[in-house]
C-alpha cells in the first residue's frame, strides 16, 4: 500500500517497521513530528519526550546498550546538546542498533544558524544516510539499524527541512519484530574510561575502514549512466533539484550513505565524465573530501554555501539559466513577520517589561523570542535554549564588576526552563548572582506546536503523570521563597509590580508567569486553576481617543483606523488591551 | 520538467492552507499522478506568511516550486498574492481570495495595506477574484473558507474527475462534513469553464 507522508512521519513508520521499540527527543522544528509520529504506535514502541536532547540521546544510548534497537530524534542544534553523549558512544559502540536523526534546517525556517550536521558524522566518527525524499526516510532507518549493529556503530540519519515537511509517496511495508538482543555486562566496552578508550578507538578505526568498503560497495551509493559530457556528485534533497534540473541529460552519482564517502567509487564516476560537479546544499561536505582525494570536480565555486537550495539556483549557476518572470513592484507589498497570537499570555508581561528603562533582557528559543519583535521589542539577545539566564547572569555580573548600573532580566519559557534553562539558574545561586529570571510558564511546549513537558503532567503517549512544580524547583536549588514571585501575566499591574520589586533584590529571584497558551486545548486541571470563561474585548468608539496605546501591545486582534477597532473573530478577551488604555475605551463584553 | 503542474496555494497561518493542499493532494494521487507536496512549518504559523507548493505529473523530483514556474497560485489573502507573484508562470493563473488580513507593521501603523492589489493582479495575469470569506460566512462557518478556495482551484485547474466529496468526507470531521462539501460546490461555481 502506497501513502502520502512526510518525511518525518515516514522516519516514524521506518521506526515501526524495523523494530525500534524504544524512541525519544526533545520537540525542535523541523524534526518535532517524527516522535509525534511514532507515539501513537503504543502497542510496539515506547516513546517520550526527554527533557533535553542530551538526556534524550542518552536515554536512547541506554535502550541500546540494553539490547533494543533505539531512536533518537532533534533538531541540527539540537545535537549540539547532545554532542557530548554522541562522541562516546561512537567509541564504545551499540549493542540494539541506534539511529539518530539530525533534522538540519537550511535556510533557516525556524532556527538560529544553519550549521551543516554532516560534519558531525566525521567528527564523531557515525555513519551516515542521507535519504532525498519520503520514502528514503523510511527505508533507511532500517538500513541505518542493520548497518548500526553489523558495524557496531550509531547511525546519523541526517534529514533537512525540505525532507521532513515534504510529502512524497510511500510503499509501506510489514513491521519486522526483532527481539531485544542480550545484554551482557561488558566493562571495556561500555565504560569509556581513558584506558578502555584508548583501546576502543583503536576499534573505531578499524570499523572506519570497513564502513569505507561498504560504502563503496552499496547501492546506497549509485550510478546512473546518462550521457557522460556532465557528472554530478549529490545527496539528500540536492539529488531530486538536480534531477529537476538536468533530467536524463546528465550522469549521477546518488549518495545515500555519505560517511564514510566510497572515495574509490566516485573515483571511478569522475574519471568516466568530463566535466564533474558536486551539489551539494550548504557546505561543501562532500566536495572537501573530494578535493582532499585529488578528484578534480566543480562544487562551491557555483553553487552558493549559504541558504536553501532549488532548482533555480542550480540551473542559473551551472547552464546560467534564468526563468522569465513576472515583474511588479516589490515596494507595495508589507512584511508579515509572525507574532505571538491574540491573547498570548506572554504578551502582558513583555509589554510591561518593555516600559522598564536601562534594562538588559537577555531571551530565549520559543515563541516568546517573538517579544523580541516590534511594537515590544522586550529582548537583547537570544542565543541558543537556555542561555537566557545564564548569558543574563553573566552580564550582570560583567556590569557590576565593571561598575556599570544595568537590571538583567532573563526571560524564558517552561519547557525551556526544565531543557538547560534550571542549571543556569544553579549558577547564578552558587555564584550568588542577582539576575532576575523569569519563566513563561504557560503550560505547554508553544512553539513547536504543543508538546507535552515535565510541567504538563501527561507524557507523549497521553498518560497522567507527575508534574513538575517549578516554583519548588526554584527553590530546590535555592532561590529563597520570598524571592519568587508567581504572578499572573496577563495582569498588568502585577506584572510592573513584581518587576520593580525583584529589580530592587540583591538576591537570585524568579518570576514565575502563569497562564496557558491560548492555543492550548485546556487540560481538565487547567480548567479548574485558570477557569475557562467565553469573553471578547470592543472599543467604546465614543470614548476611544485615538492614542493608539492599545496597538502598543503587539496584539493581532487590534487595528487602527481613525479609531481603534478589535476584531472579533480573534480576540479572546485576554484584556490586556482594556488595562493598557487610558481612557477606558475599551470594555468586556459576554461575561 | 515537462508535463510536471505546479499549483502554488498561499495566505496567512491558521487559514487552513495545509488542510486544503492535503485534499488537493490526495484527490491528485488518486487521480493516479505523482504527486510532491511541501508545506511550511514552524514560526510561520503563528500570523505569518505561509505557503504550501503541490506539483504533480508521471513524474516529479523537487518537491518545491521555483520562481516564474507555478501553473496557478491560488491566494488566501489578497496582500500575500503579492508576494507570491513572482512565483507565476508567465501565462498562468491567479485565483484570489478578496479578503484582507493586516500584518503586524500594518496593525501597529507603521505600513499601509497595499490598496490596488486587484487591479496590479489582472494587469499581470489571468486572474479570478471571489469573496471566498463572504460565502463561507453564509453556509455558516468561516472556516469553510478553505475549503471554498479549494472548489475554486480544483475548477480552475480542470480537475473534474476526482472523487473530490469523497475525499473531503475522509479529511474532515463528521459533523462538518455537510457544511464543507457546500463550500466545496460554491467554490466550484466561482469559476468559470
Ligand atoms: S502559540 Fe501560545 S505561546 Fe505561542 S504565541 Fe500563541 S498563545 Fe503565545
Ligand atoms: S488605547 Fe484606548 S483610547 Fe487609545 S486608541 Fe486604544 S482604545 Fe482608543
Amino acid at each position: 500500500m502506497k501513502k502520502f507522508l512526510t518525511g518525518n512521519e515516514a522516519v516514524a513508520r521506518g521506526a515501526y517497521e524495523a523494530g525500534v521499540t524504544y524512541a525519544s527527543a526533545y520537540p525542535g522544528t523541523p524534526s518535532t513530528e517524527i516522535l509525534e509520529n511514532i507515539a501513537p504506535f503504543k502497542e510496539h514502541m515506547y516513546a517520550e519526550w526527554a527533557p533535553n536532547e542530551k538526556v534524550a540521546l542518552e536515554t536512547a544510548i541506554g535502550a541500546s546498550i540494553a539490547g533494543a534497537r533505539a531512536l533518537s530524534a532533534m533538531k541540527h542544534v539540537g545535537v549540539n546538546v547532545a554532542a557530548d553523549p554522541l562522541f562516546t558512544y561512537s567509541y564504545t559502540g551499540v549493542n540494539g542498533g541506534l539511529v539518530l536523526v539530525s533534522a538540519d534546517d537550511p535556510g533557516m525556517h525556524s532556527s538560529q544558524n544553519e550549521q551543516d550536521n554532516r560534519y558531525y558524522a566525521k567528527f564523531a566518527k557515525l555513519a551516515m544516510l542521507e535519504p532525498s525524499d519520503s520514502q528514503e526516510a523510511k527505508d533507511f532507518v532500517k538500513v541505518a539499524l542493520e548497518i548500526s549493529e553489523k558495524y557496531d556503530k550509531p547511525v546519523l540519519l541526517r534529514v533537512t527541512t525540505r525532507i521532513c515537511h515534504s510529502k512524497t509517496l510511500v510503499e509501506l511495508g510489514e513491521r519486522e519484530e526483532v527481539e531485544i538482543k542480550p545484554y551482557k555486562k561488558n566493562i571495556p566496552k561500555y565504560v569509556a574510561s581513558p584506558a578502555n578508550a584508548r583501546v576502543l578507538h583503536i576499534k573505531v578505526e578499524e570499523r572506519l575502514k570497513q564502513l569505507e568498503k561498504f560504502s563503496n560497495e552499496t547501492d546506497l551509493n549509485k550510478i546512473e549512466w546518462n550521457d557522460k559530457k556532465i557528472g554530478i556528485v549529490t545527496s539528500g534533497i540536492a539529488y531530486q533539484y538536480a534531477k529537476e534540473v538536468f533530467g536524463d541529460n546528465v550522469s549521477y552519482l546518488k549518495l545515500g550513505f555519505t560517511y564514510p564517502l566510497p572515495m574509490k567509487k566516485i573515483k571511478e564516476f569522475a574519471d568516466q565524465v568530463e566535466t564533474l560537479y558536486v551539489i551539494e546544499e550548504l557546505e561543501p561536505y562532500i566536495e572537501e573530501q573530494m578535493k582532499a582525494a585529488g578528484i578534480k570536480c566543480i562544487g562551491k565555486e557555483l553553487i552558493p554555501r549559504i541558504g536553501e537550495l532549488n532548482p533555480d539556483i542550480i540551473a542559473k549557476a551551472i547552464l546560467k539559466e534564468e526563468r522569465p518572470m513576472i515583474k511588479y513592484s516589490e515596494a507595495e507589498v508589507v512584511g508579515r513577520p509572525p507574532t505571538l497570537c491574540a491573547g498570548c499570555p506572554h504578551r502582558g508581561f513583555f509589554y510591561m517589561l518593555s516600559k522598564k528603562k536601562n534594562v538588559m533582557i537577555t531571551g530565549d528559543i520559543g515563541c516568546y523570542t517573538l517579544g523580541s519583535a516590534q511594537p515590544l521589542s522586550s529582548m537583547d539577545t537570544c542565543i541558543c535554549m537556555g542561555a537566557s539566564v545564564s548569558a543574563g547572569h553573566g552580564a550582570q555580573k560583567a556590569f557590576s564588576f565593571n561598575g556599570v548600573d544595568k537590571k538583567v532580566i532573563g526571560v524564558i519559557g517552561d519547557s525551556t526552563f526544565f531543557h538547560s534553562g534550571v542549571t543556569g539558574l544553579m549558577d547564578i545561586v552558587y555564584n550568588k548572582g542577582n539576575a532576575v529570571t523569569v519563566i513563561l510558564d504557560n503550560r505547554i511546549t508553544g512553539m513547536t506546536g504543543h508538546q507535552e513537558n515535565p510541567g504538563t503532567g501527561y507524557t507523549l503517549q497521553g498518560e497522567k503523570t507527575h508534574a513538575i512544580n517549578i516554583p519548588m524547583l526554584c527553590e530546590a536549588v535555592g532561590v529563597k521563597k520570598e524571592n519568587i514571585f508567581i504572578i499572573n501575566p496577563l495582569n498588568l499591574d502585577d506584572c510592573n509590580k513584581t518587576i520593580d520589586e525583584a529589580f530592587s533584590k540583591k538576591e537570585p529571584t524568579v518570576i514565575i508567569t502563569e497562564w496557558p497558551c491560548v492555543l492550548k486545548k485546556p487540560s481538565p486541571e487547567d480548567i479548574e486553576k485558570f477557569g475557562n470563561k467565553k469573553i471578547i474585548c470592543k472599543v467604546d468608539e465614543e470614548k476611544c481617543k485615538a492614542c493608539r496605546i492599545c496597538t502598543k501591545t503587539g496584539c493581532p486582534a487590534i487595528s487602527f483606523d481613525e479609531k481603534a477597532k478589535i476584531n472579533e473573530d480573534m480576540c479572546v478577551g485576554c484584556d490586556v488591551c482594556l488595562q493598557a488604555c487610558p481612557f477606558d475605551a475599551i470594555v468586556k463584553v459576554g461575561e | 520538467m515537462s508535463g510536471v503542474k505546479n499549483i502554488l496555494l498561499v495566505g496567512v497561518g491558521g487559514q487552513g492552507i495545509i488542510l486544503a493542499s492535503k485534499i488537493l493532494s490526495q484527490g491528485l494521487i488518486s487521480a493516479g499522478y505523482d504527486v510532491k507536496m511541501s508545506e511550511v512549518h514552524g514560526m510561520a504559523q503563528r500570523g505569518g506568511s505561509v505557503t504550501t507548493q503541490v506539483r504533480f505529473g508521471k513524474k516529479v523530483y523537487s518537491p518545491i516550486i521555483g520562481k516564474g514556474q507555478a501553473d496557478i497560485v491560488v491566494s488566501f489573502e489578497k496582500m500575500e498574492t503579492l508576494r507570491w507573484l513572482d512565483h507565476l508562470k508567465i501565462g498562468g493563473k491567479v485565483v484570489v481570495n478578496d479578503y484582507e488580513i493586516p500584518s503586524a507593521p500594518i496593525l501597529v501603523g507603521d505600513a499601509k495595506y497595499p490598496e490596488n492589489v486587484i487591479s496590479i493582479l489582472e494587469e499581470k495575469a489571468s486572474t479570478t477574484v471571489f469573496k471566498a470569506a463572504e460565502i463561507a460566512k453564509e453556509l455558516g462557518n468561516i472556516r469553510t473558507m478553505n475549503i471554498v478556495m479549494l472548489g475554486a482551484l480544483t475548477k480552475a485547474m480542470g480537475l473534474k474527475d476526482v472523487a473530490w466529496e469523497k475525499i473531503l468526507k475522509n479529511n474532515v470531521k463528521e459533523k462538518f462534513v455537510d457544511v464543507n462539501i457546500q463550500a466545496l460546490r460554491k467554490g466550484m461555481e466561482q469559476v468559470e469553464e
